[in-house]
């Protein structure tokens, strides 16, 4: 949240934050789009942005997860790489942002809570990727590695990002709004301290890692 | 309405399209194996995140990318239908760091690809090949669409994606994150199964 030089880089700010959340309080101010800036963010942070997606997209191909077989293959159950990836990451990742927040050098960034929106755009988020087998960000990998699929891929996501915009103007849903709960934590959900959480939930995940180990996986 | 009805008669179509088609999956299936560990290239995701956390204050995401890039692209052919939209006045299609991360991600990816001799350059994959035969392209771009579309539409509908939800938001321990990646993997688990072992 530093860097702010003008008021509509605030805004963006917090379209980044939570997209859908903003959706329901449509106070439409008919703006035509010709006056809307091209630029989301200060040249210098669209850099770094370049920067770390080029870290990442690197990290993806290397650990194999920009193919084809090791995606379907989590999902059949079969080839654990994109879980090993995962936990690792959010293991290394819980950690070091606890400790990072307990610092105070970084505030928490977490979307709403909202079990009926959650719950089935999950449910067709999972149903798309199984379909593709690569998701939004595998895709460019994929894109990257040089997989030509992952072109019609990136015509389907850019499509049906037009449908949802689109469907917003139709009203946001009543499932969209069903189950609210705010920004909410594992942690506060169990009530207990974050630290507590993390000192159980890290031991858990190293565990499951083991045991995909121990299973030959 | 109309397209809501049309995209649901797909969905409910697909399975029917594929079973004409398919050979058995070789069981087990002869996986292909990562330049890298996984657990080192986690460490390194996990700690990417934090980094970018800390000197951007900024999660890592993608889906978001291709929404302002769709939106881009209205605001060239049609800007007054783009301002129209309840979404894109919440939020304005501009290039914004998420656009940047994806198109990174690209470069990087190719880059990988390239240093490690792992540039494919293929339209049909392998494990699509062994299911469906080498003459599916028509099936595999159909698929392709339809999945990378679903995707896009649950994606902004959940508020993330395996980049945003599955890693940036698990590991700060987001109850909607965790709700999200567990139901990304239902659904994915079955619409895989479905495709490729049933």
């Amino acid at each position: 949240m530093k860097t702010v030089s003008n008021p509509r880089s605030v805004e963006t700010e917090n379209v980044h934050k939570d997209r859908s959340v903003q959706m329901r309080d449509t106070d439409s101010k008919q703006s035509t789009s010709e006056n809307w800036n091209w630029l989301g963010a200060s040249p210098g942070k669209l850099a770094a942005g370049l920067v770390f997606g080029v870290i990442f997209g690197f990290l993806l191909q290397k650990g194999g997860v920009a193919k084809f077989d090791i995606l379907i293959g989590v999902l059949l159950l079969e080839n654990f790489v994109v879980v090993k990836v995962m936990l690792t990451a959010i293991i290394v990742g819980m950690i070091g942002s606890y400790g990072l927040r307990r610092m105070g050098v970084i505030e928490l960034q977490i979307n709403e809570t909202k079990y009926g929106a959650n719950v089935i755009g999950g449910l067709i988020f999972g149903v798309g990727f199984g379909l593709l087998a690569y998701c939004p960000g595998t895709n460019a990998a994929a894109v990257g590695q040089g997989n030509l699929d992952a072109l019609v891929g990136v015509v389907g996501l850019l499509f049906g990002s037009y449908i949802y915009a689109l469907n917003s103007k139709f009203g946001s849903g009543t499932v969209s709004r069903w189950g609210k709960r705010g920004k909410l934590t594992l942690p506060e959900v169990f009530g207990i301290s974050p630290g507590l959480f993390i000192a159980i939930a890290a031991p858990v995940l190293i565990g499951m890692l083991i045991l995909l180990e121990i299973a030959g996986y | 309405m109309k397209i809501q009805t049309c995209l649901l008669a797909t969905v409910l179509l697909w399975p029917a399209t594929i079973m004409q088609a398919a050979d058995a999956l070789p069981s087990p299936y002869p996986y292909s194996e990562p330049a890298w560990s996984p657990y080192v290239v986690g460490f390194l995701i996990g700690f990417l995140v934090l980094s970018t956390l800390w000197l951007a204050g900024k999660k890592i995401g993608a889906s978001s990318a291709y929404s302002d890039a769709a939106g881009m692209i209205g605001r060239l052919v049609a800007p007054r239908h783009i301002a129209s939209l309840p979404y894109y006045q919440k939020s304005k299609p501009m290039i914004g760091w998420t656009l940047t991360i994806v198109l990174g991600a690209i470069l990087g990816s190719f880059i990988a690809a390239w240093t490690g001799g792992e540039l494919t350059g293929s339209y049909l994959q392998e494990m699509w090949v062994d299911r469906f035969g080498a003459d599916s392209s028509l099936l595999r771009a159909f698929v392709a669409l339809l999945g990378g579309a679903l995707m896009a539409y649950g994606a902004r509908m959940a508020g993330g994606c395996t980049s945003g939800h599955g890693i940036s938001g698990t590991l700060q321990l987001a109850v909607s994150s965790w709700i999200a990646v567990i139901c990304f993997f239902i659904g994915g688990i079955a619409a895989a199964m479905l495709i490729y072992r049933i």
